[in-house]
């Protein structure tokens, strides 16, 4: 008979599940963009639920992970941090891959792996700059919608530096370029390097091994990946299942419990 | 349920309490009371009997009382920015006269109680109780507080004497650390950090009362070299003239030396009570060890703090030999826990610790408090070495070395925003004790007194990655 299991990744900004049949095969996946504390997570369980015509009661285990999990106390079965799922979603996707960057909605971790397994990681300070939070503040400003930001950097021309310390100062920073007329594009572009150069910062401090893989929403952003990749000189491999990382590695975990 | 706490502890407990007492005994008899740094040479005030209080204990005991707060606004008010270290703050406020205080409704006399505080009501099967009318939980009268508001000792001296200045005066907060006496003099050593020098220098000039310092340079090399033995004990000289015209008494070199013996003792019995979480599982919790750290900065030149260390110990090999532990969980992982804890939020510190059943084994206090010196000389080398006059190489090789004696499986780091000097190099020292100890570690941001740096959320996920990355790692 088939083992089926969930994971449910509850982010600041979104939820996530993954219904996965026998530990290998995706049968079902769920988003809804509000995160913890709000109906995000209920409706993303019932979401995906129904898109893999299932009832709860047919899961063998259900683990769910993110800044959210312990809300979930009694619909899950287990908590753990997304730091483990990130690194065993992302073993899953790139069975070879020794270095994970993960921007969520309000922090920045990366994670370094081996054997499949997480051995050490590290994540940013209390300060949202070179997070997922910092790009959604920087869209307003400019009154773009933050999935444009990659497509709309990839057309700048000119070399324009923001701040890469704080996002309020970034913020007015941006604010005085579009005064002076700069092109919202190039200020993209900016915006991409300073994140870049945060995460970068972060990177140097675990190590950079091959392979690299960026997960979590921000990675479709081909801007930021362009400009890590560049920074950090290494190659990034992203997956088109990058937001669902977090929910797959959970959904993987539960597998190995739903196993013992 | 309330804790049984052992003879060591209870002794522990009373040695911080009279040092206190006496302060305050001292004032009330028009004697002389001193602040002083926690690693300014302390045999020098015992040479001269004087009474000493200590600010960084004392804004501990504030912060963990919850009050850090309201003492590090007072004192950002009064100009001082909050970059500074928290325990400036508090203590910069304290001397200013400024006190927290429970809010007195003047009419009736009686403090006024902040609904929003106090734990709900159990029953005695230990259920909540609901209130009927409202729908929500009752709160248990015993554990609702009163409002804290700032007020002003110096103000409130200045009242005639009479019902007002009576209430005010006891409405300050009555734990210990929010009522001891204005000093009389400072005794400054920037051993501990250069932060020190202008938070001490500040209280001189705000109180107006003589400044001794002693100078300390930052040590680049791991042995200290002869030129700074040279230059520091020029001013442990100095110092010593200074407390002579300071309390009209000639140096009194044999309680100089009884000092000294003391403090040696103080020294090695508290490395041994340390020594104890080499144990696996072990007989305590090292989380303990910060809160024993206050016998050790206010009475460590006193008998009584190297006695009751010594009974402590006596206890910890009674748990040996018994199998117990003062850990109240099993204990599956064990840490460094490095820097000071967030004493405002100490039960959110300890909480997902205790989930995951993580001890602290080891803190770097062990072997930065633990000097013992046989000469002059000796000593003054042993105040060169405090955590952040160290160099980093010194300081990792006594970080790394608790950690092989205390068997860790991981380090947790305290980035903590009031000390610059401790969290700087912190990244550095954490890639270091990956890579020589193949160890996992993980950093969060807090402060030591002041609880608006610090995210339970963010800390939570930390932890539980540093234990998940422990299991890996065993496995
Ligand atoms: S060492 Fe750090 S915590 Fe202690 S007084 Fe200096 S800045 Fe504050």
């Amino acid at each position: 008979m088939s083992i089926y299991t969930m994971g449910i990744d509850v982010g600041s900004t979104a939820s996530k599940c993954v219904i996965l049949k026998d530990g290998k095969h995706i049968i079902a996946k769920s988003l809804v963009s509000v995160g913890t504390g709000t109906s995000g997570p209920s409706r993303a369980i019932a979401e995906v639920l129904e898109n893999a015509d299932m009832v709860r009661e047919e899961m063998d285990f259900v683990l769910a992970t993110g800044y959210g999990r312990n809300s979930l106390e009694g619909l899950a079965d287990m908590q753990m941090s997304e730091l483990s799922c990130h690194a065993k979603g992302a073993s899953f996707l790139f069975p070879n891959v020794r270095t994970v960057i993960d921007i969520g909605g309000q922090d920045v971790k990366v994670i370094e792996i081996e054997n499949g397994m997480m051995k050490n990681f590290v994540m940013n300070d209390k300060c949202a700059a070179g997070t997922g939070r910092f790009l959604d503040v920087m869209a307003r400003v400019l009154e773009v919608r933050v999935e444009d930001l990659g497509m709309l950097g990839d057309e700048s021309t000119k070399e324009v530096g923001i701040s890469s310390t704080c996002t309020v100062f970034a913020e007015s920073e941006v604010i005085s370029q579009l005064a002076v007329g700069t092109d919202k594009r190039d200020i993209i572009n900016g915006i991409h390097k300073s994140v870049a150069a945060r995460v970068v910062g972060l990177c140097h401090r675990v190590g950079v091994r091959d392979q690299v893989v960026m997960t979590g929403g921000v990675a479709q952003n081909h801007g930021i990946v362009k400009a890590l990749a560049s920074q950090l000189q290494h190659e990034i491999h992203t997956s088109p299942l990058t937001q669902y990382n977090g929910a797959l590695g959970a959904a993987l975990f539960a597998f190995q419990k739903a196993n013992k | 349920m309330a804790k049984e706490v052992s003879p060591g502890v209870l002794a522990l407990r009373k040695v911080v309490d009279d040092v206190y007492a006496d302060a305050r005994k001292a004032k009330a008899e028009g004697k002389l009371v001193g602040w002083s740094s926690s690693k300014f040479p302390c045999e020098l005030a015992e040479a001269f009997d004087l009474n000493v209080m200590y600010p960084e204990n004392q804004a501990a005991g504030i912060a963990a009382q919850r009050d850090g707060e309201i003492m590090c606004q007072a004192a950002e008010d009064l100009g001082f920015d909050n970059d500074i270290c928290g325990y400036a703050r508090i203590s910069l406020a304290y001397a200013a006269g400024k006190r927290a205080s429970r809010k007195i409704d003047f009419e009736t006399g009686e403090f006024v109680i902040d609904p929003n505080s106090g734990k709900p009501l159990k029953d005695e099967n230990g259920n909540i109780v609901i209130d009927e009318a409202t729908g929500k939980p009752k709160k248990d009268p015993k554990t609702m507080k009163p409002y804290i508001v700032l007020d002003d000792i110096h103000e409130i001296e200045a009242l005639p004497e009479g019902r007002e200045k009576e209430l005010r005066l006891n409405a300050i907060q009555p734990y210990k650390q929010m009522r001891i006496p204005q000093p009389d003099f400072v005794l400054c050593c920037n051993n501990i950090c250069n932060c020190m020098t202008k938070w001490y220098e500040n209280i001189a000039r705000m109180c107006n009362i003589p400044l001794i310092m002693i100078d300390v340079p930052y040590n680049n090399t791991v042995e200290v070299n002869d030129d700074y033995v040279t230059y520091i004990r020029a001013q442990f000289d100095n110092a010593i003239k200074d407390l002579e015209k300071l309390t009209g008494k000639k140096f009194d070199e044999k309680k100089f030396e009884e000092a000294c013996k003391h403090a040696n003792r103080t020294a090695q019995n508290w490395l041994k009570v340390c020594d104890y979480l080499q144990y696996k599982p072990a007989p305590m919790s090292g989380f303990d060890l910060f809160n024993h750290m206050a016998d050790v900065v206010t009475a460590r030149g006193k008998s009584a703090a190297a006695d009751a260390f010594e009974l402590l110990e006596k206890d910890l090999d009674k748990n040996i030999k018994e199998g117990t532990s003062t850990l109240p969980f099993p204990e599956q992982y064990r840490v460094m826990f490095e820097g000071i804890p967030c004493w405002p939020k100490l039960p959110n510190l300890f909480k997902p610790l205790k989930k995951n059943g993580v001890n602290v084994t080891a803190v770097v206090y062990a072997p930065a408090f633990g000097f013992v010196y046989n000469n002059y000389d000796e000593m003054v080398k042993a105040y060169c070495k405090a955590p952040n006059s160290v160099c980093i190489e010194q300081g990792v090789d006594w970080r790394e070395g608790i950690c092989r004696d205390n068997k860790v499986d991981g380090v947790l780091v305290h980035y903590n925003r009031s000390c610059k000097p401790w969290s700087g190099y912190m990244a550095e020292m954490q890639r270091r004790f990956t890579r020589d100890l193949g160890i996992p570690c993980a950093g969060f941001d807090g402060d030591q007194a002041d609880p608006r740096n610090f995210n339970e959320a963010q800390y939570e996920t930390r932890v539980q990655g540093l234990v998940e990355a422990m299991e890996a790692n065993k496995k």
